[in-house]
């Protein structure tokens, strides 16, 4: 099997209220890709454009966004799994890179959130779920991974400050991203004293919502070394998904979906958890990293709170993750976020993560969630010595 | 039609299994069963994702079950406003058969832990609306 790299990055600001349209969001972020792998759009071979819907009234956007970015006549289309839409659009592009159909394929992921009222959002998020059997009671994101908290502490004994200290150390990295949507320092009694939005979680808790865009460029072996100085390669690509009715689950401290995809990419890759040097992980809310910890195999189940006390998951730590600021700092503009945690990484294998940068950071890993864990996907990458 | 009775805002209205609001009606949370391969749902479902069969037959959840995990929402999603502060749940019975849903005013904050026991009861909302709550047994 060749290789398949990623040869260009790029994401927008992440920020609140962007005065601009959807197509010109997405520009942003496709051109610094564009800039970065030197190339031009008619370089592309296919575009695959990565959201989710109801947040724009744009019906089908992949016509729409190939037409501005000068990608026609190439082939188009839309991937969508919710929040790791675009993680699923670089396993698909992974796929026809592989399979030989393309050399170069664009992965472009979007959401506009601030069209929309957030309780409006809270509403299309909670039919994220089963809206026959479960939106009716009322759910909400925060109250799905609220109950998953829940679960964790009595389950485990992590406390409602450990949890907060993830979010400590995201915004001491989100103020260093000038990306971020969120750029100011939380302490942790500041975390602690903020108002719940669903026990146990409070609003310190959870990710911002955010407008925003992300690109890759994935290419084949050979276009990949022909194009880019310093090709940063996929080792390992894990997909997974679980019921998404709550009643389906099998367990409430952690996400099947996660370890599942996590397996598969450690296999592909030839490598396990103590081998990655940085990871991405989805941190839409504080417990989700934490889940992340242990679903990834950084720390034994009800462990991971002993990282997070100890500073393990700080550049200098035993496994820095998301040093970027993560969901929690940096925001989350869903078929977004995938290809930003792909960017952070790609810039970290390169060594260009600027003040970010955790030092010879070979090998790196991104987790990425769809909705309540219904969606899995885990990509580890790697570079050449 | 008929679904669109169930909760405090639905969003699907025709089901094959709408007769789930009509045994709440009459007082029982209902489950199907595979006639097929035995295989027991909630919620209910009119197709066995085992067998592949669409032979099923209702069963009557009876409890108590276990409180597995919730959460008391503090903001809601539109439509559920005046429901604020509202607590969903999680709750698992002796047959594995796992049911969603709220926690009845009934019980406190302070009453609740995980581990507890629990029944599902059929309560009529405003409107002419169902859905069901776990209280205490």
């Amino acid at each position: 099997m060749q290789k398949v790299g990623i040869i260009g990055v790029g994401q927008s600001a992440f920020v609140r209220g962007y005065e601009g349209s959807i197509r010109e969001l997405v520009f942003e972020g496709f051109s610094e890709a564009m800039r970065d792998a030197q190339i031009k759009p008619q370089d592309i071979q296919a575009s695959i454009i990565c959201s989710a819907p109801e947040y724009d009234k744009q019906r089908t956007p992949a016509g729409l966004m190939a037409e501005y970015l000068g990608l026609n006549p190439q082939p188009t289309f839309y991937i969508e799994s919710v929040c790791s839409s675009s993680s699923m659009g670089l396993r698909v592009a992974f796929s026809m890179i592989q399979a030989g159909l393309h050399d170069v394929v664009a992965v472009i992921g979007f959401q506009k959130m601030s069209e929309i009222s957030s309780a409006e959002s809270q509403e299309r998020m909670g039919r994220g779920a089963d809206i026959m059997w479960e939106s009716p009671f009322g759910t909400m994101m925060p109250a799905y991974y609220a109950m998953h908290a829940r679960a964790h502490m009595n389950t485990y004994g992590t406390t409602e400050e450990d949890l907060a200290l993830i979010r400590v150390k995201a915004a001491s990295y989100g103020q260093i991203n000038e990306k971020a949507v969120y750029r100011k320092g939380v302490t942790l009694e500041k975390a602690l004293e903020s108002d719940p939005v669903s026990t146990p979680l409070k609003v310190f808790d959870c990710c911002a919502n955010a407008d925003g865009s992300s690109c890759i460029i994935v290419a084949s072996e050979e276009m990949a070394k022909k194009l880019s100085p310093k090709p940063v390669w996929i080792l390992g690509l894990g997909a997974a998904s679980a019921p998404i009715n709550m009643a389906g689950r099998t367990t409430f401290t952690g996400l099947t979906c996660a370890r599942e995809a996590a397996k598969q990419a450690y296999d592909m890759a030839g490598v396990g958890p103590g081998d990655i040097d940085v990871a991405e992980v989805h941190d839409c809310f504080t417990i989700a990293e934490m889940m992340a910890y242990e679903d990834l195999g950084f720390a034994e189940p009800g462990k991971g709170k002993e990282l997070i006390r100890n500073k393990e998951t700080y550049i200098g730590g035993k496994i820095p993750v998301n040093v970027d600021g993560g969901l929690l700092s940096k925001g989350h503009p869903i078929g977004a976020t995938g290809g930003s945690q792909i960017r952070t990484i790609t810039l970290q294998l390169r060594g260009e993560a600027g003040p970010m940068q955790v030092d010879g950071a070979k090998i790196g890993l991104v987790h990425n969630i769809g909705g309540v864990g219904i969606y899995g996907n885990v990509t580890i990458f790697g570079r050449d010595e | 039609m008929g679904f669109e009775r169930f909760g405090t805002v639905s969003f699907v209205s025709q089901t094959k299994v709408a007769k789930f609001v009509d045994f709440l009606d009459e007082g029982s949370l209902m489950g199907t069963k595979c006639k097929s391969c035995g295989t027991k749902y909630f919620p209910p479902r009119n197709d066995c994702a085992e067998c592949l069969s669409s032979d099923m037959e209702w069963f009557e959840i009876t409890g108590p079950g276990k409180l597995v995990t919730y959460s008391k929402l503090m903001y809601a999603p539109s439509g559920f406003e005046k429901d604020l502060p509202y607590r969903i749940c999680v709750v698992e019975y002796p047959d594995g058969v796992k049911v969603f849903g709220r926690i009845s005013p009934s019980i406190s904050d302070e009453e609740l832990s995980i581990g507890m026991d629990l029944v599902a009861v059929p309560v009529k909302l405003s409107g002419d609306k169902v859905a069901y709550e776990f209280r205490r047994p």
